[in-house]
């Protein structure tokens, strides 16, 4: 699963959240009552404020809502349930949703146990150049349906690790806008993609700012390191104050027959955390480090493969952005790393840089160059 | 003292598995089941960790929608907890109802039961409250659960046991689980979906968990397989918390034997107050026939009063009750039972 690891591969409770939970721990005045369904409310404003920031104009013209939800997928799920409920008609099944080639796989599942009829991919990954296909992109969208649902990741793509450019982001923007297509971010990485949270939420803040209505599926599971206490939150931009009430009121709905109230531990944490000026400079020192030591993987596997001259260009590792790397390994020679050298990649020939140390560095590097060469 | 546990220990934050904490599920089989219980010990289970009861419940139906084919009706009793109807309805599945409450009695409408279920159409789906029926308190004897028993049987329904209060109705977890423990004896496999929110005031923390009896261990391992692709996509894994709280505290006979104590002392208390309520109505001077109330288990306890009376102990005396006359009995107190009694019979005599 993908989880960060430290440079001595193991698991890292942030030091931020050791010193919440003690804090919590130590306020008696808390309990384990149930909370409101769509959950803590200093953490659903808190969580919504982190993404659109705190100079967010649909902030200030109040037309924001927030839903407390298990996890990323959580969120994701929640928002497919409403959007199939409410969006583009009553209970309209057939409206297409528009899904990254490749993408996280589960987001397939999300949207057909939602109940979508016509789940479709866009264009994204250019395996030849290594990048992104931009137009193949665009091509599909101005051929999509008009009210199409496109699931666009907010950074740190997962699995192939490429981003738009802000430029590119503009051009995918200007086409949703003229075709009318409902933009749903997936954003699990704020903060632990470039180590800036408000650089890896650009592209969902300049949605916001040219006008869309829009949905933010948020995890907490990386950036908090909170992965197992299921801390994720639904950001809803809407038209106007009444729509996102209307809105919310239905989310209610759906919550309360999928888990009823969400879990309060993690929501806690968060909570404390981003409401404390001290908490929250620690959180985005600890979220830098981990950023930083991904960022510093990328940079070393580079250069140790360009150094040993392994055929093929390789700057696309530092290129790439993120938990995961798409390396351009062929299935042939994937599976000569699982085997013989152990080192474990998916077969799309994706990694978890996570998974790099100072220490391994150098034999990923040889191994890597071993399965091009032979 | 088991939060205390877990944080001296300092584990990681690391997902659960898609089933959820091993050590949790496998207690949670054994406090439903019983450990001398030959489904438990034969290993012919399934137990998925679910967001308390209401996760739990929704992750059988999407399980039953999927998979059941061979009906698409769930039976419910009349009444039954309100959260019911829309849950199994919108994981796409049909709402049917057999009577159950007596509202002339305040008790249960047995004959009217088994009418109703003996007219049920084979392999159709019926919900049972394990005990403490949620809202009315009205559970069956044991005899009447053993003739519930043979009638599912005989119509070869596919028993859906929701059990949210084990161990806080009668103050005993395995009087609570009699009815399932019963049921699975006389050869039905029932599905379950267990809540830890009450009995171990766990609620915030969503600590549930849902179980199939299959036929064989073989059996348990497809539909363990079947269960975690309907998780997956609703939230990939379930919240850690609540459930290795729970876990601690079943699994280590010091603190198990703690957490039986306190939780018959929750049910005792709330019996007591059903108790008291009664005596101080007839001081009152009622003449009226309460004895439903300590009849009665559980959190809820549906009094008999019409929405006239109802909307009087509101208005007048600041009493707050659903129009159907249910009161939360854990709302009373020995500081208020008084009031509350004196209350009742205003609105009553």
């Amino acid at each position: 699963l993908a989880a960060y690891r430290t440079d001595e591969g193991q698991p890292w409770v942030l030091p931020v959240v050791k010193k919440v939970e003690q804090v919590i721990a130590n306020d008696h005045s808390l309990n384990h009552e149930y909370l409101p369904i769509l959950g803590l409310p200093e953490f659903r404003a808190n969580a919504s404020r982190i993404a659109l920031g705190d100079d967010s104009p649909a902030i200030k013209e109040n037309r924001i809502g927030s839903v407390q939800s298990l996890g990323g997928t959580g969120a994701l799920r929640i928002g497919a349930e409403f959007l199939r409920r409410w969006y583009n008609g009553n209970n309209n099944t057939a409206t297409p949703i528009y899904i990254s080639a490749p993408s996280w796989e589960n987001h397939n599942s999300v949207f057909v146990d939602a109940g979508f009829k016509d789940i479709r991919t866009y264009h994204y990954w250019d395996a030849a150049k290594r990048g992104l296909d931009l137009q193949g992109l665009l091509d599909d969208m101005e051929k999509a349906p008009e009210f199409s649902i496109f699931i666009l990741h907010a950074c740190a793509h997962n699995p192939t690790g490429t981003d738009p450019t802000p430029d590119q982001w503009k051009q995918i923007a200007a086409v949703m806008k003229r075709r009318f297509l409902f933009p749903f971010f997936d954003s699990a990485y704020q903060g632990f993609a470039s180590g800036s949270l408000d650089k890896d939420a650009w592209a969902v803040r300049y949605f916001v700012s040219e006008g869309f209505e829009l949905f933010c599926a948020q995890s907490f599971s990386k950036n908090f390191g909170l992965y197992n206490e299921r801390v994720g939150n639904l950001t809803v931009v809407g038209k106007d104050a009444d729509n996102v009430q209307r809105v919310l009121s239905q989310m209610e709905k759906i919550v309360r027959t999928t888990w009823s109230n969400p879990p309060s531990q993690g929501a806690r944490i968060v909570a404390t955390t981003l409401s404390s000026p001290q908490l929250f400079a620690e959180w985005k020192d600890n979220v830098k480090t981990m950023a930083d030591r991904v960022l510093l993987m990328r940079s070393e596997l580079r250069s140790r493969l360009e150094s040993l001259g392994t055929p093929g260009t390789w700057n696309h590792i530092t290129e790439q952005i993120g938990m995961f790397s798409f390396t351009g390994l062929n299935p042939k020679q994937v599976e000569y790393m699982i085997k013989e050298k152990h080192i474990y990649l998916m077969a799309s020939g994706r990694i978890n840089m996570c998974g790099l140390t100072t220490k391994n560095l150098d034999y990923v590097a040889k191994s890597i160059h071993e399965a091009v060469t032979k | 003292q088991a939060e205390a546990m877990i944080a001296s220990k300092k584990m990681d934050k690391e997902y659960l598995p898609i089933a959820g904490l091993a050590d949790f599920t496998r207690a949670s089989a054994e406090l439903a089941l019983g450990e001398n219980n030959e489904a438990f010990k034969s290993g012919r289970y399934v137990t998925v960790q679910g967001i308390s009861g209401t996760g739990s419940l929704r992750i059988g139906a999407n399980f039953l929608q999927r998979f059941f084919k061979s009906s698409c009706n769930v039976y419910l009793p009349k009444p039954s907890w309100g959260n019911h109807t829309p849950i199994f309805r919108d994981a796409g599945l049909q709402l049917q109802a057999y009577r159950y409450y007596d509202p002339k009695t305040c008790s249960l409408d047995f004959s009217g039961a088994m009418d109703d279920i003996s007219k049920i159409p084979e392999k159709s789906i019926i919900l049972l409250h394990a005990c403490a029926h949620n809202p009315t308190g009205v559970d069956p004897r044991q005899e009447q659960w053993k003739e519930l028993a043979a009638m599912v049987k005989k119509r070869n329904l596919l028993v859906y046991f929701d059990m949210a209060y084990q161990g806080f109705a009668s103050g005993d977890i395995n009087r609570d689980a009699w009815a399932v423990r019963y049921f699975i004896e006389q050869g039905i496999n029932v599905i379950l979906s267990q809540s830890y929110a009450k009995n171990m005031g766990l609620y915030g923390e969503r600590a549930g968990a849902f179980t199939v009896v299959c036929s064989d261990a073989e059996e348990a391992k497809r539909v363990e397989s079947q269960l975690k692709i309907l998780i997956r996509p609703m939230y990939s894994n379930p919240p850690l918390n609540g459930a290795r709280i729970a876990s601690i505290i079943l699994n280590t006979p010091d603190l198990r034997k703690e957490w039986l104590v306190e939780v018959k002392g929750m049910a005792d208390r709330i019996i007591s107050m059903r108790t008291q309520l009664v005596s101080n109505l007839k001081k009152e001077g009622s003449s009226h026939n309460w004895q439903h109330i300590t009849d009665q288990i559980g959190m809820f306890c549906f009094t008999g009063l019409k929405p006239e009376q109802v909307e009087r102990l509101i208005k007048e005396f600041s009493i707050y009750m659903t129009k159907d006359g249910r009161i939360s009995v854990a709302g009373v107190t020995s500081g208020n039972v008084g009031y509350l009694a004196h209350a009742i019979h205003q609105v009553t005599k």
